[in-house]
């Protein structure tokens, strides 16, 4: 119970900050007499997503697979890169140019390329969603592999461990932190591509209503997206965080130790 | 006990020699930046010695080290390990630094068995023996070093002093053959300083291992080590090598006993000498 009202505690600033926002929001439209073709308010986009829920989810659900499936594939190609720059100082040197100039094309630029490749719909907001959070998860995997300690190092060397062994035992776990932190942060950036993709090529998903919506000037229907989105968004965020406190707790014990 | 006590002359001793320098010496980088960081060196350390390597930073010493882990290759001149020369040698090594480097996402026992996982024998039967046998391993040695009952515990929930201690199990449970120690006390304050060195004789004592440590604390070498050698200011070459003919176990209370305080003084006149660099003390290296 103490435990619960901690939480509740530590959760109230930021809650009622959240619901400040809105009421203002909502106060302000009223006050100004701001109409809802330009900015609608709160409650005028909570009924218009309770009003078009049924016609919502199919677009949520497609959303949440193509940025679940992109996430997935950039977890995978990015912790594979991610180990290799970070295990062997030549690859890093070699590769870090390249990575850096491709993770500053801005990935709404290479839409195109996809839906030339593959056409519209699924594929190329899957492949937008991956190629957008490989970048941070490489950097975030490389960095942990990179920074163990050089006298763990000798110490296994000593004990002639293989580079497997190194890995296995020291660099991966000790990388753990890093890449869930980035994780967090490849989530969310995942979203970004699939929505980016929806939007300029597909006839599918929270983007594509989006775009049509607005061009029907339904504009509370939009503001649902977007309230669909951010759902999403802190949901995957909350889900990944808890797994990151369980997996890689060791890293967080000072924070730990200082609430209780 | 004797036989350890009374290993003085190593060079006539008749144990084969367990490491041998001949005229090894160590260059970092080429041309016009080569620094040198260790003169062509000999150096003999048989089988179950105590060889304590003192002299001022940058000396070369922990390069000595390296060279014997294997960490490093000579540039010139060789190193034998178990009679053969480095690379080749199959030997159980175990290294303890200043720096504990515990994994802080394993408990203290498992850090304790990380080499069990990676050495063999004992990798191959890791799965199978290290709810068991190893487990139990584990805990005697934990006793050993007076950390019974720490098992469990995360490195963050230990001190220095116990983080440390937990550092040298790591370094000698999978039995190594020698003990390659740089520094392991330096950071510690001084009575968790000599309640270690008390550990580190009676684990010596009760495993008849070669150890060869590196400190920068005198009183820290004579109390431990059976050979104290001396080394010079950056390239480093050995200038001085010492027996400390004290009966075994040594007391921290003969720490300060005339004998030993004039082996501290004379060691520490040398080490003056040597980083100032003006060559006072000219005694010949080692067996030279």
């Amino acid at each position: 119970m103490q435990r619960i009202l901690d939480i509740a505690r530590d959760k109230a600033a930021s809650t009622a900050l959240i619901i400040g926002v809105f009421v203002f929001w909502e106060i302000f439209c009223l006050a100004a007499n701001i109409s809802d073709i330009l900015l609608p308010r709160p409650t005028q986009i909570i009924a218009a997503l309770v009003k078009f829920w049924p016609a919502i989810w199919p677009h949520t659900y497609q959303t949440l697979y193509t940025t679940l499936v992109g996430f997935a594939f950039g977890v995978a190609i990015g912790v594979a890169i991610g180990v290799l720059i970070g295990s062997s100082r030549l690859a890093y040197d070699t590769a870090y140019p390249l990575l850096v100039g491709f993770s500053s094309i801005p990935k709404v630029a290479v839409v195109p390329i996809f839906v030339l490749w593959y056409g519209a719909g699924t594929v190329p907001a899957i492949l937008t969603a991956m190629i957008i959070c490989i970048f941070p998860i490489v950097v975030n995997v490389a960095t942990g592999i990179a920074t163990v300690e050089p006298e763990l190092e000798d110490v296994m060397k000593t004990l002639k461990a293989s580079k497997l062994d190194i890995l296995w035992n020291v660099s991966l776990p000790r990388a753990m932190p890093y890449f869930f932190a980035s994780l967090k942060v490849a989530i969310a950036l995942a979203f970004v591509g699939s929505v980016v993709a929806e939007t300029v090529a597909s006839n599918r998903g929270i983007g594509n209503m989006m775009m049509i919506a607005s061009s029907s000037f339904n504009v509370p229907l939009v503001f649902a997206g977007l309230f669909v989105l951010a759902g999403l968004g802190v949901s995957l965020y909350a889900i990944f965080s808890l797994i990151e406190y369980r997996i890689t707790g060791w890293a967080h014990r000072k924070t730990d130790l200082a609430a209780s | 006990m004797n036989a350890l006590t009374a290993a003085p002359n190593i060079a006539a001793s008749i144990t084969r020699p367990f490491i041998a320098f001949e005229q090894a010496s160590v260059t970092f980088g080429r041309g016009e930046k080569a620094v040198q960081a260790l003169q062509p060196t000999d150096l003999t350390i048989s089988e179950g010695d105590f060889v304590a390597l003192v002299g001022p930073s940058g000396c070369g010493k922990s390069t000595i080290l390296k060279m014997v882990s294997e960490l490093l290759k000579p540039s010139s001149g060789y190193v034998f390990i178990g009679g053969r020369e480095i690379g080749a040698n199959p030997i159980r090594i175990g290294m303890a630094y200043q720096n504990p480097t515990l994994l802080p996402w394993l408990n203290i026992r498992d850090n304790v068995m990380l080499p069990l996982k990676i050495v063999p024998p004992f990798r191959g039967e890791f799965s199978a023996k290290r709810k068991g046998e190893f487990r139990d391993r584990v805990e005697a040695l934990l006793a050993q070093v007076g950390l019974s009952g720490f098992g469990d515990k995360y490195p963050w929930q230990l001190s220095g002093g116990m983080m440390q201690r937990a550092n040298l199990c790591r370094a000698l449970i999978h039995d190594p053959e020698l003990l390659l120690l740089d520094e392991p006390f330096g950071a510690l304050d001084q009575f968790t300083r000599e309640e270690l060195w008390a550990i580190m004789q009676d684990l010596w004592l009760s495993k008849k291992l070669t150890v060869l440590l590196v400190t920068h604390d005198l009183r820290e070498a004579a109390y431990l080590a059976n050979r104290i050698c001396v080394m010079s200011a950056r390239p480093g070459r050995i200038l001085d090598d010492s027996p400390v003919d004290m009966p075994r176990p040594r007391t921290i209370e003969m720490t300060f006993q005339p004998d030993f305080v004039a082996l501290n003084q004379r060691l520490r006149a040398m080490i003056v000498g040597a980083r100032g660099g003006t060559g006072i003390v000219n005694h010949p290296p080692g067996q030279g």
